[in-house]
């Protein structure tokens, strides 16, 4: 592995492996006094957000420190950005400056794997940290963390993915790591939520949130994003938690085994109810805990091992 | 990484130094001079804590303290140490896989450490366990066993336990076979293996 720009491709062995490497981080870290590895001693590792971000941009953070490497924030804001700076010369001037790693989040789809091919031959490496509408690939990963966790296997089992699916990259990049892993994924969506060309996705796709519950593993909710829809995709938030919002009497539909999955940030009574939200049942806060040691996994991948001849 | 095949080589660039037999009597002699030096079951009753390091070191351990609970009637606890995130040539390497770190309950706080490995050689893997121990825990002291001593020492390190002490050359290969991983027990040199 040299960047991790998406899981679209990823193959699962690599994906399994990175998961087998949070799995032994976590517990080898579970109730030390210091949780500090030595492993990146030395290396850099810069965060450059074009976004707004907590979740994200923290765990990254926290990931980079426990593992020893120096890790320093670049935000848009800030930075030479607003002097009206390209990506491109952005980009090298990090790599010129010593960073091993560059983790990005942009608001263009497409932008790490731009970034990428500018880094090619400077021995750079790229996270996507979430690009547009595009992939999150270290959310699917932690999202998978998750699962495994909790259902002990990922094969085989049944995930539904619900909401704004058309402008989530979470969703976008779960869909190819589940399916990737071996899972059967269910979009449930509004059919204005959808991209076109779904149906090349490696899913099915219903509308009928209630008619999937009793059949799921694990429901993953997605954030109704707001802040990218210009128009009208539903009639009214109302509406839309009514018909595909996760409550009290949808829970007791699902198995008694299943697991609510949010990315966060979460919209409480819109698409999930307060009371799910904070349930036994919802994973939302391992999410972000698994978070930490998935992001180390990946660090180690990028970074610990014989460097690739360009 | 590509697995190294153990106990499959050409027979004519293999030797054979130490046979299943030999390895059980060899690990029966280390237990008892465990027992000897660390006083277990004196009146003092120290607290001895073996730590295998992944992947033949942890069997390893388990056998030794078969053996010690079988010759003094002490259970020592038994755990597992990886390394790997403490090792000073990993960006030399390709990617390894994380092994497991099991600490026996009540952690190792207080405890006489015996580190427990396979082959001795550069001292660099126990330089890199010495340093994971420190993040474990503070035992009272550390001590080392190992079934080979092979030589080629690259830092100030030496064991306090020694199953067999084998001169080799660099180019060589020694080769420790488990029955828990490999099938079978035994001790082979191999000559001309890159290390």
């Amino acid at each position: 592995m040299k960047h991790l720009l998406s899981t679209d491709g990823l193959d699962p062995a690599t994906a399994t492996a990175v998961l087998d490497t949070a799995d032994t981080l976590k517990r080898t870290l579970l109730g030390r006094e210091v949780r500090k590895l030595p492993t990146l001693r030395g290396r850099t590792v810069v965060t450059l957000f074009y976004e707004n971000s907590t979740r994200t941009r923290v765990s990254f953070e926290v990931a980079g420190k426990w593992m020893s490497a120096d890790v320093i924030n670049v935000s848009a804001g800030g930075s030479s950005v607003n002097k009206g700076e390209s990506l491109r010369d952005t980009a090298l001037t990090l790599s010129a400056a010593g960073a091993d790693l560059v983790i990005v989040r942009h608001p263009a789809s497409g932008a790490a794997h731009r970034l990428a091919s500018w880094l090619e031959g400077t021995g750079t490496a790229v996270v996507n940290a979430g690009d547009g509408t595009h992939e999150h690939p270290t959310q699917a990963l932690l999202d998978a963390a998750t699962l495994r966790e909790r259902l002990g296997e990922i094969s085989g089992r049944r995930i539904a993915i619900v909401g704004d699916v058309l402008h989530s990259r979470v969703a976008r990049s779960n869909v190819h790591l589940l399916a990737a892993l071996g899972a059967e994924v269910v979009l449930v969506a509004p059919p204005t939520l959808l991209p076109t060309g779904v149906h090349s996705w490696p899913v099915t796709v219903s509308h009928d949130l209630d008619s999937e519950l009793p059949a799921l593993d694990a429901v993953m909710l997605l954030r109704v994003q707001a802040e990218r829809m210009h128009g009208g995709f539903f009639p009214s938030a109302r509406e839309y938690s009514i018909a595909y919002g996760l409550n009290e009497r949808r829970l007791a539909l699902l198995p008694e085994h299943a697991v609510v999955l949010h990315p966060g940030p979460m919209l409480r009574g819109m698409e999930i109810a307060s009371a799910v939200a904070d349930s036994p049942r919802a994973a939302i806060t391992d999410q972000v805990r698994n978070g930490v040691h998935v992001r180390m996994a990946v660090l180690y991948h990028l970074l610990a091992g014989e460097e690739e001849a360009a | 990484m590509a697995p190294r095949v153990r106990g499959a080589a050409d027979p004519a660039d293999e030797r054979e130094l130490l046979s299943a037999g030999d390895v059980a009597r060899t690990i029966a002699r280390m237990a008892h001079q465990v027992i000897e030096k660390t006083a277990l079951d004196g009146p003092a009753g120290r607290s001895v804590v073996l730590l295998g390091i992944p992947s033949r070191g942890t069997p390893l351990a388990h056998r030794l303290a078969d053996r010690i609970a079988e010759f003094s009637g002490v259970r020592v606890g038994v755990g597992s140490l990886d390394v790997t995130l403490y090792r000073d040539d990993l960006r030399r390497r390709p990617n390894r896989p994380l092994e497991s770190t099991t600490l026996p309950e009540g952690g190792i706080d207080d405890s006489l450490v015996v580190l427990v490995d396979d082959v001795l050689f550069s001292g660099r893997t126990i330089r890199a366990a010495l340093d994971a121990l420190r993040d474990a825990g503070r035992p009272s002291a550390v001590q080392l066993a190992v079934l080979v001593d092979r030589g080629h020492r690259e830092l100030p390190i030496r064991a306090d336990y020694v199953g067999k002490n084998v001169p080799t050359a660099r180019s060589e290969d020694v080769a420790v076979s488990l029955s828990e991983l490999d099938g079978r027990d035994g001790v082979f040199l191999r000559r001309g293996a890159s290390s």
